[in-house]
């Protein structure tokens, strides 16, 4: 027997490709190929295509695969160029910025950051023409513009940590390195010298909205769920057009907390946790080290941090002591 | 895929989970104020020790003719009694060299020659010693240490390390720039793996506490995160020489504020510098003493850590005092150099290859 499903959808429809709205007067020809895959259909829609790469989407294509090379043939450099090292210390291995002393300088030896430095432009060139891409296709199709911008969001944290941040500082090797165990030691050492990110208001802040964009998702995922076998997911339709299902999820919410979002303002506050996210963790990132020095102490003056009983232990330093 | 089998599915992965976890019976410690997870939560097996080895023979009583009368060329133990002597050259026997015996660091036919490299070397190690115990009470307390604490049975004691060989700084090929990879002395991290030798080398080595000493930045304090790994790298080797967690010395809302420290931070603090002078007054300039299979690859002798002595443990050998049977490990005797003119090991290339 056939069921209506809407997580794994256990139907598929055998149908002509959907090539969508028509294209505005004066646009390049659109790609017509398609094709339909069964697996993919079991999670999402089964049509593949039409794709739409343009200018800017091969460009980004070959510049992120430039930074991905540069990455990784550093990392299989640094171990000798031998495959089974490579696959057994890859979590480990990564791709260092500059040493303090070559400052901000974008003329860096290769082998002591330049290549950190290649990769990084290359990275973001990636990322920035992407956000293009998001933003003239989404208004190629008539659409709002919110995706790029959401991306950009994402795009500034990383720029923060990458260049803005280490330009204010003046030398690169404040910036993060890529390689996935050397990017937390990173983060974790960051968090020592800077005397503890979690006294960093912004930090905060964007840890308020990471994990409120993980409790809407999980809300908003599970009401729509719920109120699938009345045609939930429909959210659209059932924005202009009310039907039975967002009646029922929005008593439900007013049952349970006294209060719902709207079947459009639930992807207001989805939106703008996610992009607040990263626009205030930059900004944490940001004073780190340029206005703050140490947040421990900054939170104390402020009142922000408590303050725990003394121990009564002094500096060994502070007694004139030279370690006797 | 039937309910049945989903359901037996989600069991199994539930057990299989349960693997991760260790059951063996803990203990726990509160060491601060509550709120802060300053906790000490141990495995009751970790701090089962194997005892610790019993005097060679009953200690002589005090008094008698001293060892420098009674033979030649006896330089640091000289004030003792011949038959203290005697018993403290048994119980070293037995903790450096257990099996080769006398022969290890004499010459049988003269005992008094200083032919053999190693016995220039362990009468350097009774000076280390003796220092450590009459000037370091900051660290060892009353406790005290005796050459078991670091040899334990071996003549080398089992950890120990050199300076790293360095390769070619000019290239990517072969460079993991002194970290990235799962080693003991990084934690298992990607931290710089050369911590130790950055921080422990000597009396000049540099400052470990990296975090600002004002709320806002000065031209003075331009440290940066890359140079912080290496102290977060000290501290992890620390951590697990002592087989404690950070909050054994520190309360994490500020790693750097000494008043909401716990006590151990300063001992641990006094130990660092204890380490540095072991390993820069005593056992560096010995490098030039030892013969070639006893130096690391770049030519300096192996040297101390904390986990030389502590070895995951908070009080080494689970805080029994051996020295309270040896009263000439605790004496100052007077120092005479037994190298003469030590020249500094070989320092530099290593230490900077972290960077």
């Amino acid at each position: 027997m056939a069921r209506y499903q809407n997580i794994f959808t256990q139907v598929q429809l055998s149908h002509a490709p959907e090539l969508g709205v028509p294209m505005r007067p004066g646009s390049d020809p659109r790609g017509t190929g398609t094709s339909f895959n069964h697996l993919f259909g079991r999670f999402g829609q089964a049509q593949i295509g039409p794709i739409y790469l343009g200018w800017t989407g091969i460009a980004s294509l070959m510049c992120g695969f430039l930074a991905f090379e540069i990455i990784g043939l550093n990392m299989l450099a640094s171990v000798g160029w031998n495959p089974a090292q490579f696959i057994r210390l890859l979590p480990w291995l990564s791709l260092e910025p500059p040493g303090p002393e070559y400052g901000f300088s974008p003329i860096v030896p290769l082998a002591k950051g330049g290549w950190w430095i290649l990769a990084g432009m290359f990275l973001t060139a990636s990322v920035l023409l992407w956000f293009v891409r998001t933003y003239r296709r989404a208004v190629a199709l008539g659409m709002g513009t919110h995706v790029a911008w959401a991306f950009l969001s994402a795009i500034w944290l990383f720029l923060v940590l990458g260049f803005i941040r280490p330009f204010f500082m003046g030398h690169w090797s404040e910036a993060v390195p890529f390689g996935i165990f050397p990017h937390l030691d990173w983060t974790a050492a960051f968090s020592i010298r800077y005397g503890n990110l979690f006294y960093n208001p912004f930090h905060c802040l964007s840890i308020v909205f990471f994990y409120g964009s993980v409790l809407l998702f999980a809300m908003h995922g599970a009401t729509i769920l719920a109120v699938g076998r009345y045609g939930g997911e429909r959210e659209i339709e059932q924005i202009t057009d009310r039907g039975t299902a967002s009646e029922r999820a929005a008593l439900f919410w007013r049952w349970t907390m006294g209060f719902n979002a709207t079947m459009e303002s639930i992807h207001r506050w989805a939106w703008w946790f996610a992009v607040l996210t990263t626009l205030t963790g930059g900004i944490g990132i940001l004073l780190t080290g340029t206005v703050v020095d140490n947040w421990y102490l900054w939170a104390q003056e402020h009142h922000y941090a408590p303050s725990y009983p003394d121990t009564g232990v002094v500096d060994p330093a502070s007694l004139g002591s030279k370690g006797q | 895929m039937n309910v049945t089998s989903l359901r037996f599915g989600a069991i199994m992965v539930g057990v299989a989970l349960l693997g991760a976890c260790q059951p063996g019976a803990k203990s726990n410690q509160q060491l601060g104020y509550r709120g802060t997870g300053m906790d000490q939560i141990q495995l009751k097996s970790a701090k089962l020790v194997e005892p610790v080895p019993a005097p060679p023979y009953d200690p002589p009583a005090p008094g008698g003719k001293p060892a420098r009368e009674a033979y030649q060329n006896v330089q640091v133990l000289g004030d003792v009694s011949e038959d203290q002597f005697s018993y403290t050259m048994a119980a070293i026997t037995q903790w450096i060299a257990p099996e080769k015996g006398c022969n290890y660091c004499h010459n049988p036919a003269n005992m008094a020659s200083d032919e053999l490299y190693t016995k220039v070397v362990a009468r350097r190690m009774l000076q280390m010693t003796q220092t450590i115990n009459s000037t370091w009470s900051s660290h060892v307390k009353q406790t005290g240490v005796t050459c078991y604490t670091c040899h334990r049975g071996q003549a080398v004691p089992a950890v120990a390390w050199t300076l790293p060989p360095t390769g070619n700084p000019n290239s990517i090929v072969g460079n993991l720039h002194g970290q990235n990879a799962p080693t003991p002395a990084s934690a298992y991290a990607s931290l710089p793996n050369t911590a130790v030798a950055h921080y422990l080398i000597d009396k000049d080595a540099p400052n470990i506490r990296v975090a600002a000493n004002g709320t806002h930045p000065t031209p003075a304090d331009k440290l940066t995160v890359m140079e912080t790994e290496n102290t977060y790298g000290l501290m992890m080797h620390t951590s697990q020489a002592l087989g404690v967690n950070c909050t054994y010395c520190h309360n994490t809302a500020s790693f750097r504020a000494w008043n909401i420290s716990t006590p151990a931070r300063a001992q641990a603090w006094y130990g660092i510098r204890m380490v540095r002078e072991i390993n820069g007054d005593y056992i560096g300039p010995l490098a030039k003493v030892f013969p070639a299979n006893r130096l690391g690859p770049m030519g300096d002798s192996l040297k101390v850590n904390c986990a030389t002595c502590h070895r995951g443990q908070n009080k080494p050998l689970g805080g029994v005092s051996m020295l309270k049977d040896y009263p000439a490990l605790r004496s100052s005797a007077p120092m005479m150099p037994a190298v003469a003119a030590p020249a500094p090991a070989p320092v530099g290339a290593g230490v900077t290859a972290a960077r």
